[in-house]
Protein backbone atom coordinates (compact mmCIF):
# COMPACT_ATOMS: atom_id res chain seq x y z
CA UNK A 1 0.00 0.00 0.00
CA UNK A 2 2.85 2.34 0.87
CA UNK A 3 4.43 1.54 -2.45
CA UNK A 4 1.21 2.49 -4.25
CA UNK A 5 1.20 5.86 -2.46
CA UNK A 6 4.80 6.43 -3.58
CA UNK A 7 3.78 5.66 -7.14
CA UNK A 8 0.64 7.80 -7.07
CA UNK A 9 1.91 10.30 -9.63
CA UNK A 10 2.88 7.54 -12.04
CA UNK A 11 -0.45 5.79 -11.47
CA UNK A 12 -2.51 8.81 -12.51
CA UNK A 13 -0.19 9.42 -15.40
CA UNK A 14 -0.64 5.79 -16.53
CA UNK A 15 -4.43 6.14 -16.24
CA UNK A 16 -4.43 9.21 -18.44
CA UNK A 17 -2.17 7.50 -20.94
CA UNK A 18 -4.53 4.55 -21.13
CA UNK A 19 -7.42 6.93 -21.84
CA UNK A 20 -5.37 8.68 -24.51
CA UNK A 21 -4.28 5.43 -26.18
CA UNK A 22 -7.73 3.87 -26.07
CA UNK A 23 -9.62 6.87 -27.40
CA UNK A 24 -7.12 7.68 -30.13
CA UNK A 25 -7.32 4.06 -31.24
CA UNK A 26 -11.10 4.08 -31.05
CA UNK A 27 -11.25 7.12 -33.32
CA UNK A 28 -8.67 5.91 -35.87
CA UNK A 29 -9.58 2.23 -35.83
CA UNK A 30 -13.24 3.16 -35.55
CA UNK A 31 -13.14 5.16 -38.76
CA UNK A 32 -11.08 2.53 -40.55
CA UNK A 33 -13.37 -0.22 -39.32
CA UNK A 34 -16.47 1.71 -40.35
CA UNK A 35 -15.14 2.21 -43.84
CA UNK A 36 -13.98 -1.38 -44.21
CA UNK A 37 -17.20 -2.73 -42.69
CA UNK A 38 -19.28 -0.61 -45.05
CA UNK A 39 -17.27 -1.89 -48.00
CA UNK A 40 -17.69 -5.47 -46.82
CA UNK A 41 -21.43 -5.03 -46.50
CA UNK A 42 -22.18 -3.03 -49.63
CA UNK A 43 -20.05 -5.17 -51.97
CA UNK A 44 -21.52 -8.46 -50.82
CA UNK A 45 -23.74 -10.36 -53.26
CA UNK A 46 -27.20 -8.81 -52.98
CA UNK A 47 -25.74 -5.74 -51.27
CA UNK A 48 -26.17 -2.12 -52.29
CA UNK A 49 -23.26 -2.27 -54.75
CA UNK A 50 -22.35 -5.90 -55.32
CA UNK A 51 -18.71 -6.33 -56.35
CA UNK A 52 -17.79 -9.97 -56.05
CA UNK A 53 -14.05 -9.61 -56.48
CA UNK A 54 -13.70 -6.66 -54.12
CA UNK A 55 -15.78 -8.48 -51.55
CA UNK A 56 -13.71 -11.65 -51.71
CA UNK A 57 -10.45 -9.69 -51.55
CA UNK A 58 -11.56 -7.70 -48.50
CA UNK A 59 -12.79 -10.84 -46.79
CA UNK A 60 -9.44 -12.56 -47.28
CA UNK A 61 -7.61 -9.46 -46.05
CA UNK A 62 -9.68 -9.21 -42.88
CA UNK A 63 -9.40 -12.92 -42.19
CA UNK A 64 -5.65 -12.71 -42.69
CA UNK A 65 -5.12 -10.10 -40.00
CA UNK A 66 -7.81 -10.97 -37.50
CA UNK A 67 -6.37 -14.22 -36.10
CA UNK A 68 -2.91 -12.77 -35.37
CA UNK A 69 -2.55 -12.47 -31.58
CA UNK A 70 -2.06 -8.81 -30.78
CA UNK A 71 1.13 -9.37 -28.80
CA UNK A 72 2.66 -10.93 -31.93
CA UNK A 73 1.12 -8.38 -34.26
CA UNK A 74 2.52 -5.42 -32.34
CA UNK A 75 6.02 -6.83 -32.78
CA UNK A 76 5.48 -7.71 -36.42
CA UNK A 77 4.09 -4.26 -37.14
CA UNK A 78 7.18 -2.48 -35.80
CA UNK A 79 8.90 -1.97 -39.18
CA UNK A 80 5.69 -0.58 -40.62
CA UNK A 81 5.32 1.68 -37.61
CA UNK A 82 8.80 3.08 -38.18
CA UNK A 83 7.83 3.88 -41.74
CA UNK A 84 4.49 5.48 -40.97
CA UNK A 85 4.85 7.17 -37.57
CA UNK A 86 8.65 7.36 -37.52
CA UNK A 87 9.25 5.17 -34.51
CA UNK A 88 8.93 1.52 -33.58
CA UNK A 89 8.59 2.09 -29.87
CA UNK A 90 6.46 4.04 -27.44
CA UNK A 91 2.84 5.10 -27.54
CA UNK A 92 2.92 6.20 -31.17
CA UNK A 93 3.99 2.77 -32.36
CA UNK A 94 1.46 1.18 -30.00
CA UNK A 95 -1.42 3.31 -31.28
CA UNK A 96 -0.40 2.55 -34.86
CA UNK A 97 -0.56 -1.20 -34.28
CA UNK A 98 -3.70 -0.95 -32.18
CA UNK A 99 -5.52 1.12 -34.82
CA UNK A 100 -4.75 -1.40 -37.54
CA UNK A 101 -5.84 -4.35 -35.43
CA UNK A 102 -8.94 -2.43 -34.34
CA UNK A 103 -9.80 -1.58 -37.94
CA UNK A 104 -10.02 -5.24 -38.87
CA UNK A 105 -11.84 -6.22 -35.70
CA UNK A 106 -14.33 -3.37 -35.90
CA UNK A 107 -14.96 -3.97 -39.61
CA UNK A 108 -16.53 -7.32 -38.72
CA UNK A 109 -18.62 -5.78 -35.96
CA UNK A 110 -19.84 -3.10 -38.36
CA UNK A 111 -20.58 -5.66 -41.06
CA UNK A 112 -22.58 -7.82 -38.67
CA UNK A 113 -24.66 -4.89 -37.47
CA UNK A 114 -25.37 -3.69 -40.99
CA UNK A 115 -26.57 -7.15 -41.98
CA UNK A 116 -29.33 -6.81 -39.41
CA UNK A 117 -30.84 -3.86 -41.30
CA UNK A 118 -33.97 -4.99 -43.15
CA UNK A 119 -33.15 -5.10 -46.88
CA UNK A 120 -36.71 -3.88 -47.43
CA UNK A 121 -35.92 -0.37 -46.19
CA UNK A 122 -32.90 -0.21 -48.48
CA UNK A 123 -35.12 -1.28 -51.36
CA UNK A 124 -37.65 1.38 -50.36
CA UNK A 125 -34.93 4.01 -50.48
CA UNK A 126 -33.82 2.82 -53.89
CA UNK A 127 -37.42 2.81 -55.11
CA UNK A 128 -37.63 6.49 -54.12
CA UNK A 129 -34.75 7.28 -56.44
CA UNK A 130 -31.96 7.49 -53.87
CA UNK A 131 -28.47 6.62 -55.08
CA UNK A 132 -26.17 4.14 -53.40
CA UNK A 133 -24.11 6.63 -51.42
CA UNK A 134 -27.20 8.44 -50.16
CA UNK A 135 -28.89 5.18 -49.19
CA UNK A 136 -25.76 4.11 -47.33
CA UNK A 137 -25.35 7.36 -45.43
CA UNK A 138 -28.96 8.33 -44.80
CA UNK A 139 -30.69 4.96 -44.42
CA UNK A 140 -28.27 2.09 -43.83
CA UNK A 141 -26.14 3.74 -41.14
CA UNK A 142 -28.98 5.49 -39.24
CA UNK A 143 -31.04 2.27 -39.23
CA UNK A 144 -28.11 0.35 -37.70
CA UNK A 145 -26.99 3.11 -35.33
CA UNK A 146 -28.22 1.59 -32.07
CA UNK A 147 -26.52 -1.79 -32.56
CA UNK A 148 -23.46 -0.01 -33.94
CA UNK A 149 -23.07 1.97 -30.72
CA UNK A 150 -23.19 -1.29 -28.77
CA UNK A 151 -20.68 -2.81 -31.17
CA UNK A 152 -18.30 0.10 -30.73
CA UNK A 153 -18.67 -0.16 -26.97
CA UNK A 154 -17.64 -3.79 -27.27
CA UNK A 155 -14.69 -2.73 -29.44
CA UNK A 156 -13.67 -0.11 -26.88
CA UNK A 157 -13.45 -2.73 -24.17
CA UNK A 158 -11.42 -4.97 -26.47
CA UNK A 159 -9.04 -2.08 -27.16
CA UNK A 160 -8.53 -1.55 -23.42
CA UNK A 161 -7.62 -5.22 -23.25
CA UNK A 162 -5.21 -5.05 -26.20
CA UNK A 163 -3.62 -1.82 -24.96
CA UNK A 164 -2.47 -3.59 -21.81
CA UNK A 165 0.41 -5.23 -23.69
CA UNK A 166 1.87 -1.80 -24.45
CA UNK A 167 5.00 -2.65 -22.49
CA UNK A 168 6.20 -4.84 -25.34
CA UNK A 169 7.07 -1.79 -27.41
CA UNK A 170 7.74 0.50 -24.50
CA UNK A 171 4.34 2.10 -24.51
CA UNK A 172 2.67 3.39 -21.37
CA UNK A 173 -0.66 3.09 -19.67
CA UNK A 174 -2.11 1.03 -16.86
CA UNK A 175 -1.13 -2.33 -18.33
CA UNK A 176 2.54 -1.43 -18.54
CA UNK A 177 2.32 0.18 -15.10
CA UNK A 178 0.85 -2.95 -13.55
CA UNK A 179 3.49 -5.19 -15.12
CA UNK A 180 6.45 -2.95 -14.36
CA UNK A 181 5.68 -1.78 -10.84
CA UNK A 182 3.29 -4.45 -9.65
CA UNK A 183 4.03 -7.83 -11.15
CA UNK A 184 7.83 -7.55 -11.55
CA UNK A 185 8.37 -5.89 -8.18
CA UNK A 186 6.11 -8.32 -6.27
CA UNK A 187 3.64 -5.59 -5.32
CA UNK A 188 0.20 -7.15 -5.72
CA UNK A 189 -1.51 -4.05 -4.34
CA UNK A 190 -0.06 -1.98 -7.17
CA UNK A 191 -1.21 -4.57 -9.71
CA UNK A 192 -4.69 -4.63 -8.24
CA UNK A 193 -4.94 -0.87 -8.20
CA UNK A 194 -4.27 -0.84 -11.96
CA UNK A 195 -6.74 -3.67 -12.47
CA UNK A 196 -9.45 -1.80 -10.54
CA UNK A 197 -8.86 1.34 -12.55
CA UNK A 198 -9.18 -0.62 -15.78
CA UNK A 199 -12.38 -2.22 -14.51
CA UNK A 200 -13.72 1.23 -13.67
CA UNK A 201 -12.97 2.44 -17.21
CA UNK A 202 -14.67 -0.53 -18.74
CA UNK A 203 -17.73 -0.23 -16.53
CA UNK A 204 -18.10 3.44 -17.31
CA UNK A 205 -17.65 2.89 -21.03
CA UNK A 206 -20.16 0.05 -21.11
CA UNK A 207 -22.63 2.05 -19.05
CA UNK A 208 -22.34 5.05 -21.36
CA UNK A 209 -22.57 2.87 -24.47
CA UNK A 210 -25.67 1.08 -23.21
CA UNK A 211 -27.37 4.34 -22.32
CA UNK A 212 -26.60 5.91 -25.67
CA UNK A 213 -27.75 2.83 -27.59
CA UNK A 214 -30.96 2.68 -25.58
CA UNK A 215 -31.68 6.32 -26.29
CA UNK A 216 -31.15 5.77 -30.00
CA UNK A 217 -33.17 2.57 -30.18
CA UNK A 218 -36.06 3.69 -27.99
CA UNK A 219 -36.77 6.65 -30.22
CA UNK B 1 -76.05 -0.51 -62.63
CA UNK B 2 -73.02 1.23 -64.02
CA UNK B 3 -69.39 1.05 -63.13
CA UNK B 4 -68.89 4.01 -60.78
CA UNK B 5 -65.22 4.32 -61.63
CA UNK B 6 -65.68 3.99 -65.35
CA UNK B 7 -65.78 7.75 -65.80
CA UNK B 8 -62.34 8.14 -64.24
CA UNK B 9 -60.83 5.80 -66.76
CA UNK B 10 -59.38 6.95 -70.01
CA UNK B 11 -60.90 6.08 -73.33
CA UNK B 12 -59.91 2.88 -75.01
CA UNK B 13 -57.12 3.06 -77.54
CA UNK B 14 -54.92 5.49 -75.63
CA UNK B 15 -51.29 4.52 -75.14
CA UNK B 16 -50.87 2.31 -72.05
CA UNK B 17 -48.97 3.94 -69.19
CA UNK B 18 -47.12 0.73 -68.41
CA UNK B 19 -46.37 -1.82 -71.07
CA UNK B 20 -44.59 -5.16 -70.68
CA UNK B 21 -43.69 -7.05 -73.82
CA UNK B 22 -42.52 -10.64 -73.90
CA UNK B 23 -40.81 -10.21 -70.57
CA UNK B 24 -38.69 -13.06 -69.24
CA UNK B 25 -36.89 -12.94 -65.92
CA UNK B 26 -34.72 -15.97 -65.31
CA UNK B 27 -32.72 -16.73 -62.19
CA UNK B 28 -29.94 -19.27 -62.07
CA UNK B 29 -31.25 -22.41 -60.42
CA UNK B 30 -29.42 -24.37 -57.79
CA UNK B 31 -27.50 -27.14 -59.47
CA UNK B 32 -27.36 -25.44 -62.87
CA UNK B 33 -30.04 -24.39 -65.30
CA UNK B 34 -32.43 -21.55 -64.66
CA UNK B 35 -35.76 -20.82 -63.09
CA UNK B 36 -38.06 -18.50 -64.97
CA UNK B 37 -39.84 -16.28 -62.48
CA UNK B 38 -41.46 -14.59 -65.46
CA UNK B 39 -41.89 -16.51 -68.64
CA UNK B 40 -43.09 -14.39 -71.54
CA UNK B 41 -45.35 -11.81 -69.95
CA UNK B 42 -47.32 -9.26 -71.99
CA UNK B 43 -49.24 -6.75 -69.92
CA UNK B 44 -50.65 -3.27 -70.40
CA UNK B 45 -51.78 -0.90 -67.68
CA UNK B 46 -53.85 2.07 -68.75
CA UNK B 47 -53.39 5.46 -67.17
CA UNK B 48 -55.79 5.97 -64.26
CA UNK B 49 -56.75 2.36 -63.72
CA UNK B 50 -56.23 0.00 -60.81
CA UNK B 51 -54.82 -3.29 -61.97
CA UNK B 52 -54.86 -6.19 -59.53
CA UNK B 53 -52.31 -8.93 -60.14
CA UNK B 54 -53.19 -12.14 -58.34
CA UNK B 55 -51.33 -15.38 -58.01
CA UNK B 56 -49.99 -17.77 -55.41
CA UNK B 57 -46.59 -17.08 -53.92
CA UNK B 58 -43.95 -17.95 -56.46
CA UNK B 59 -46.19 -17.11 -59.40
CA UNK B 60 -43.94 -14.18 -60.28
CA UNK B 61 -46.07 -11.26 -59.06
CA UNK B 62 -43.35 -9.58 -57.00
CA UNK B 63 -40.82 -9.95 -59.77
CA UNK B 64 -43.27 -8.39 -62.20
CA UNK B 65 -43.92 -5.42 -59.92
CA UNK B 66 -40.20 -4.76 -59.41
CA UNK B 67 -39.65 -4.56 -63.14
CA UNK B 68 -41.93 -1.55 -63.40
CA UNK B 69 -39.63 0.71 -61.36
CA UNK B 70 -36.61 -1.29 -62.50
CA UNK B 71 -35.61 -2.48 -59.05
CA UNK B 72 -35.08 -5.64 -61.06
CA UNK B 73 -34.44 -6.04 -64.76
CA UNK B 74 -35.82 -8.48 -67.29
CA UNK B 75 -33.56 -11.13 -68.79
CA UNK B 76 -35.26 -10.36 -72.08
CA UNK B 77 -38.23 -8.32 -73.26
CA UNK B 78 -39.06 -4.68 -72.62
CA UNK B 79 -40.73 -2.71 -69.87
CA UNK B 80 -41.99 0.73 -70.89
CA UNK B 81 -43.34 3.31 -68.46
CA UNK B 82 -44.86 6.54 -69.76
CA UNK B 83 -43.09 6.04 -73.06
CA UNK B 84 -39.63 5.40 -71.60
CA UNK B 85 -38.11 1.96 -71.79
CA UNK B 86 -37.06 1.61 -68.15
CA UNK B 87 -35.50 -1.78 -68.76
CA UNK B 88 -32.82 -0.02 -70.85
CA UNK B 89 -32.03 2.89 -68.51
CA UNK B 90 -28.97 3.16 -66.28
CA UNK B 91 -29.31 3.22 -62.52
CA UNK B 92 -28.57 6.96 -62.57
CA UNK B 93 -31.18 7.69 -65.24
CA UNK B 94 -33.68 5.63 -63.28
CA UNK B 95 -33.48 7.91 -60.27
CA UNK B 96 -35.68 10.52 -61.92
CA UNK B 97 -38.04 7.88 -63.33
CA UNK B 98 -38.51 6.38 -59.87
CA UNK B 99 -39.66 9.69 -58.41
CA UNK B 100 -42.66 9.31 -60.67
CA UNK B 101 -43.42 5.82 -59.33
CA UNK B 102 -44.35 5.43 -55.68
CA UNK B 103 -44.14 2.05 -53.97
CA UNK B 104 -45.67 0.54 -50.85
CA UNK B 105 -44.77 -2.76 -49.26
CA UNK B 106 -46.29 -5.65 -47.32
CA UNK B 107 -43.95 -5.02 -44.39
CA UNK B 108 -44.27 -1.22 -44.83
CA UNK B 109 -40.47 -0.76 -44.89
CA UNK B 110 -40.60 2.48 -42.94
CA UNK B 111 -37.35 3.99 -41.68
CA UNK B 112 -37.33 3.25 -37.96
CA UNK B 113 -34.64 5.88 -37.43
CA UNK B 114 -37.01 8.62 -38.60
CA UNK B 115 -40.31 9.96 -37.37
CA UNK B 116 -43.45 9.77 -39.48
CA UNK B 117 -42.61 13.29 -40.67
CA UNK B 118 -39.05 12.24 -41.45
CA UNK B 119 -40.23 9.24 -43.42
CA UNK B 120 -42.44 11.38 -45.64
CA UNK B 121 -39.69 14.00 -45.94
CA UNK B 122 -37.14 11.48 -47.20
CA UNK B 123 -38.32 11.20 -50.83
CA UNK B 124 -38.56 15.01 -50.95
CA UNK B 125 -34.94 15.27 -49.83
CA UNK B 126 -33.92 12.69 -52.39
CA UNK B 127 -35.77 14.56 -55.13
CA UNK B 128 -34.15 17.82 -54.10
CA UNK B 129 -37.43 19.57 -53.33
CA UNK B 130 -36.62 22.92 -51.66
CA UNK B 131 -36.91 22.71 -47.92
CA UNK B 132 -39.40 25.59 -47.84
CA UNK B 133 -41.93 23.39 -49.64
CA UNK B 134 -41.52 20.38 -47.34
CA UNK B 135 -43.71 21.65 -44.55
CA UNK B 136 -46.79 22.21 -46.63
CA UNK B 137 -46.37 19.10 -48.71
CA UNK B 138 -45.82 16.76 -45.76
CA UNK B 139 -48.63 18.33 -43.79
CA UNK B 140 -51.01 17.92 -46.75
CA UNK B 141 -50.00 14.29 -47.19
CA UNK B 142 -50.41 13.45 -43.52
CA UNK B 143 -53.84 15.04 -43.54
CA UNK B 144 -54.73 13.09 -46.67
CA UNK B 145 -53.90 9.78 -44.98
CA UNK B 146 -55.42 10.92 -41.68
CA UNK B 147 -52.26 10.87 -39.59
CA UNK B 148 -51.59 14.57 -39.01
CA UNK B 149 -51.57 13.97 -35.25
CA UNK B 150 -48.87 11.30 -35.55
CA UNK B 151 -46.30 13.44 -37.36
CA UNK B 152 -43.74 13.20 -34.59
CA UNK B 153 -44.34 9.56 -33.66
CA UNK B 154 -41.81 6.90 -34.56
CA UNK B 155 -42.97 3.99 -36.73
CA UNK B 156 -42.86 1.42 -33.90
CA UNK B 157 -45.44 3.47 -32.00
CA UNK B 158 -47.96 2.96 -34.80
CA UNK B 159 -50.39 0.16 -35.58
CA UNK B 160 -50.02 -1.84 -38.78
CA UNK B 161 -52.71 0.14 -40.57
CA UNK B 162 -51.15 3.44 -39.52
CA UNK B 163 -47.76 2.25 -40.73
CA UNK B 164 -49.19 1.44 -44.14
CA UNK B 165 -50.84 4.85 -44.28
CA UNK B 166 -47.45 6.44 -43.60
CA UNK B 167 -46.07 4.22 -46.35
CA UNK B 168 -48.74 5.56 -48.69
CA UNK B 169 -48.03 9.18 -47.72
CA UNK B 170 -44.32 8.59 -48.28
CA UNK B 171 -44.97 6.96 -51.65
CA UNK B 172 -47.09 9.94 -52.73
CA UNK B 173 -44.64 12.60 -51.55
CA UNK B 174 -43.09 13.25 -54.94
CA UNK B 175 -46.50 13.39 -56.62
CA UNK B 176 -46.06 10.24 -58.71
CA UNK B 177 -48.16 9.08 -61.63
CA UNK B 178 -48.01 5.44 -60.60
CA UNK B 179 -48.28 3.63 -57.29
CA UNK B 180 -46.93 0.09 -57.00
CA UNK B 181 -48.49 -1.83 -54.14
CA UNK B 182 -46.74 -5.03 -53.07
CA UNK B 183 -49.24 -7.05 -50.99
CA UNK B 184 -50.18 -3.84 -49.14
CA UNK B 185 -52.78 -5.44 -46.86
CA UNK B 186 -51.41 -8.94 -46.36
CA UNK B 187 -49.96 -8.07 -42.95
CA UNK B 188 -53.15 -6.35 -41.78
CA UNK B 189 -56.33 -7.50 -40.06
CA UNK B 190 -59.65 -7.32 -41.98
CA UNK B 191 -60.80 -4.04 -40.41
CA UNK B 192 -57.54 -2.26 -41.14
CA UNK B 193 -57.42 -3.82 -44.58
CA UNK B 194 -60.66 -2.15 -45.58
CA UNK B 195 -59.39 1.21 -44.28
CA UNK B 196 -56.22 0.93 -46.32
CA UNK B 197 -58.20 -0.18 -49.38
CA UNK B 198 -60.51 2.81 -48.99
CA UNK B 199 -57.46 5.07 -48.87
CA UNK B 200 -56.01 3.47 -51.99
CA UNK B 201 -59.33 4.01 -53.74
CA UNK B 202 -59.12 7.72 -52.86
CA UNK B 203 -55.55 7.81 -54.15
CA UNK B 204 -56.86 6.55 -57.46
CA UNK B 205 -60.09 8.54 -57.67
CA UNK B 206 -59.06 11.87 -56.14
CA UNK B 207 -55.45 12.04 -57.29
CA UNK B 208 -55.86 10.09 -60.51
CA UNK B 209 -52.90 7.86 -59.71
CA UNK B 210 -52.58 4.58 -61.58
CA UNK B 211 -52.20 1.65 -59.17
CA UNK B 212 -50.68 -1.74 -59.80
CA UNK B 213 -51.48 -3.94 -56.85
CA UNK B 214 -50.27 -7.46 -56.29
CA UNK B 215 -52.00 -9.70 -53.81
CA UNK B 216 -53.15 -13.23 -53.15
CA UNK B 217 -56.33 -12.02 -51.46
CA UNK B 218 -59.27 -12.06 -53.85
CA UNK B 219 -61.46 -9.82 -51.72
CA UNK B 220 -58.83 -7.09 -52.03
CA UNK B 221 -58.99 -7.37 -55.79
CA UNK B 222 -62.76 -7.51 -55.79
CA UNK B 223 -63.17 -4.32 -53.80
CA UNK B 224 -60.44 -2.31 -55.50
CA UNK B 225 -59.28 -3.43 -58.91
CA UNK B 226 -60.79 -2.27 -62.20
CA UNK B 227 -58.95 -5.00 -64.00
CA UNK B 228 -57.31 -8.24 -62.92
CA UNK B 229 -54.39 -10.23 -64.25
CA UNK B 230 -54.05 -13.77 -62.94
CA UNK B 231 -50.57 -15.21 -62.79
CA UNK B 232 -49.44 -18.79 -62.61
CA UNK B 233 -45.91 -20.18 -63.00
CA UNK B 234 -44.50 -16.95 -64.40
CA UNK B 235 -47.25 -16.31 -66.92
CA UNK B 236 -50.34 -14.15 -67.05
CA UNK B 237 -52.90 -16.86 -67.68
CA UNK B 238 -55.96 -14.65 -67.78
CA UNK B 239 -56.71 -10.97 -67.59
CA UNK B 240 -59.78 -8.86 -67.92
CA UNK B 241 -62.36 -6.68 -66.27
CA UNK B 242 -62.73 -7.59 -62.59
CA UNK B 243 -66.47 -8.16 -62.92
CA UNK B 244 -66.07 -10.47 -65.90
CA UNK B 245 -63.36 -12.48 -64.22
CA UNK B 246 -65.38 -12.96 -61.05
CA UNK B 247 -68.67 -13.70 -62.74
CA UNK B 248 -67.20 -16.03 -65.36
CA UNK B 249 -63.63 -17.12 -64.67
CA UNK B 250 -62.07 -18.85 -67.66
CA UNK B 251 -58.73 -20.30 -66.64
CA UNK B 252 -58.61 -22.99 -63.92
CA UNK B 253 -56.24 -20.82 -61.87
CA UNK B 254 -58.71 -17.94 -61.97
CA UNK B 255 -61.50 -20.30 -61.00
CA UNK B 256 -59.55 -21.50 -57.97
CA UNK B 257 -59.05 -17.93 -56.85
CA UNK B 258 -62.64 -16.92 -57.45
CA UNK B 259 -63.85 -20.06 -55.65
CA UNK B 260 -62.19 -18.80 -52.47
CA UNK B 261 -64.82 -16.04 -52.40
CA UNK B 262 -67.73 -17.14 -54.53
CA UNK B 263 -69.15 -20.65 -54.57
CA UNK B 264 -70.50 -21.76 -57.85
CA UNK B 265 -73.29 -24.08 -56.76
CA UNK B 266 -73.54 -25.90 -53.45
CA UNK B 267 -70.44 -27.64 -52.11
CA UNK B 268 -70.49 -31.48 -52.21
CA UNK B 269 -71.78 -32.01 -48.70
CA UNK B 270 -74.55 -29.47 -49.01
CA UNK B 271 -75.45 -31.00 -52.35
CA UNK B 272 -76.03 -34.42 -50.77
CA UNK B 273 -78.30 -32.93 -48.14
CA UNK B 274 -80.24 -30.98 -50.74
CA UNK B 275 -80.62 -34.11 -52.81
CA UNK B 276 -82.24 -35.92 -49.90
CA UNK B 277 -84.86 -33.23 -49.54
CA UNK B 278 -85.48 -32.23 -53.13
CA UNK B 279 -86.39 -34.48 -56.05
CA UNK B 280 -85.97 -33.51 -59.70
CA UNK B 281 -83.18 -32.05 -61.74
CA UNK B 282 -80.85 -29.68 -60.00
CA UNK B 283 -79.23 -26.88 -61.95
CA UNK B 284 -77.12 -23.87 -61.04
CA UNK B 285 -77.86 -20.82 -63.15
CA UNK B 286 -75.19 -18.14 -63.37
CA UNK B 287 -76.71 -14.70 -63.74
CA UNK B 288 -74.65 -11.76 -64.91
CA UNK B 289 -75.68 -8.20 -65.56
CA UNK B 290 -75.37 -8.54 -69.28
CA UNK B 291 -77.35 -11.80 -69.43
CA UNK B 292 -81.03 -12.48 -68.78
CA UNK B 293 -82.42 -11.62 -65.36
CA UNK B 294 -83.94 -14.17 -62.97
CA UNK B 295 -87.40 -12.89 -63.96
CA UNK B 296 -86.75 -13.95 -67.58
CA UNK B 297 -85.77 -17.41 -66.43
CA UNK B 298 -88.76 -17.78 -64.13
CA UNK B 299 -90.99 -16.84 -67.05
CA UNK B 300 -89.56 -19.74 -69.06
CA UNK B 301 -90.22 -22.20 -66.24
CA UNK B 302 -93.76 -20.95 -65.79
CA UNK B 303 -94.44 -21.04 -69.52
CA UNK B 304 -93.27 -24.66 -69.75
CA UNK B 305 -95.39 -25.57 -66.76
CA UNK B 306 -92.62 -26.88 -64.55
CA UNK B 307 -92.13 -26.28 -60.84
CA UNK B 308 -88.93 -24.75 -59.60
CA UNK B 309 -87.48 -23.99 -56.23
CA UNK B 310 -84.47 -21.96 -55.22
CA UNK B 311 -82.40 -24.21 -52.95
CA UNK B 312 -79.00 -22.56 -52.80
CA UNK B 313 -77.01 -19.53 -53.88
CA UNK B 314 -76.52 -15.85 -53.42
CA UNK B 315 -75.87 -12.59 -55.13
CA UNK B 316 -72.36 -11.17 -55.24
CA UNK B 317 -71.22 -7.74 -56.15
CA UNK B 318 -68.02 -6.48 -57.65
CA UNK B 319 -67.66 -2.77 -57.00
CA UNK B 320 -71.39 -2.26 -57.33
CA UNK B 321 -72.11 -4.67 -60.20
CA UNK B 322 -73.93 -7.84 -59.26
CA UNK B 323 -73.90 -11.43 -60.35
CA UNK B 324 -75.08 -14.64 -58.77
CA UNK B 325 -74.96 -18.40 -58.95
CA UNK B 326 -78.44 -19.67 -58.02
CA UNK B 327 -79.24 -23.35 -57.68
CA UNK B 328 -82.75 -24.53 -58.49
CA UNK B 329 -84.52 -27.84 -58.45
CA UNK B 330 -86.84 -28.23 -61.40
CA UNK B 331 -89.66 -30.77 -61.26
CA UNK B 332 -92.47 -31.75 -63.60
CA UNK B 333 -92.98 -33.88 -66.69
CA UNK B 334 -89.56 -35.09 -67.89
CA UNK B 335 -90.02 -33.64 -71.33
CA UNK B 336 -91.20 -30.27 -70.11
CA UNK B 337 -88.29 -30.05 -67.64
CA UNK B 338 -85.77 -30.95 -70.36
CA UNK B 339 -87.31 -28.39 -72.66
CA UNK B 340 -87.33 -25.69 -69.99
CA UNK B 341 -83.71 -26.27 -69.00
CA UNK B 342 -82.61 -26.27 -72.62
CA UNK B 343 -84.43 -22.98 -73.18
CA UNK B 344 -82.90 -21.42 -70.06
CA UNK B 345 -79.47 -22.51 -71.22
CA UNK B 346 -79.81 -20.09 -74.12
CA UNK B 347 -80.32 -17.24 -71.64
CA UNK B 348 -77.77 -17.89 -68.91
CA UNK B 349 -74.95 -20.29 -68.13
CA UNK B 350 -76.34 -23.55 -66.75
CA UNK B 351 -74.42 -26.07 -64.66
CA UNK B 352 -76.25 -29.35 -64.13
CA UNK B 353 -75.69 -31.28 -60.92
CA UNK B 354 -75.72 -35.06 -61.14
CA UNK B 355 -78.80 -36.67 -59.60
CA UNK B 356 -78.40 -39.09 -56.73
CA UNK B 357 -79.06 -41.98 -59.06
CA UNK B 358 -76.27 -40.81 -61.33
CA UNK B 359 -73.97 -40.18 -58.45
CA UNK B 360 -74.69 -43.54 -56.90
CA UNK B 361 -74.77 -45.31 -60.27
CA UNK B 362 -71.54 -47.15 -59.66
CA UNK B 363 -72.51 -48.47 -56.26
Amino acid sequence: MDRLLELEGLFWDASLQTLYIVFTTLVLGGMGGLLLGLLLHTTRPGGIAPQRLVHVALNVLVNFFRPIPFIVFIAAAQPAARLVVGTGIGNKSLIFALSIAATFGISRIVEQNLVSVDPGVLEASRAMGAGRLRTTLTVLLPEALGPLVLGYTFALVAIVDMAAVAGVVGGGGLGAFALTYGYRQYEPVVTWAAVLMIIAFVQLAQFAGNRLARRIMRR
Amino acid sequence: MTDPAAGARPGAGSEPLIRLRDVVRAFPARGGGEVRALDGVDLDVASGEILGVVGYSGAGKSTLLRLVNALDRPTSGTVTVAGREVSALSERELRTVRRDIGMIFQQFNLFSSRTVWGNVAYPLQVAGVPKAEHRRRISDLLHFVGLADKAHAHPEQLSGGQKQRVGIARALATDPQILLADEPTSALDPQTTSEVLALLRRVNEELGITIVLITHEMDVVRSLAHRVAVMEAGRVVEQGDTYDLFSRPGHPATRRFVDTLVEKGPPARALDRLRERHPGRMVTLSFREQDASPADVFAVFVERGVQFELVHGGVEDVRGRTFGHLTFTVTGADEAVADAVARVATLVEVTEHATRDDAGGNA
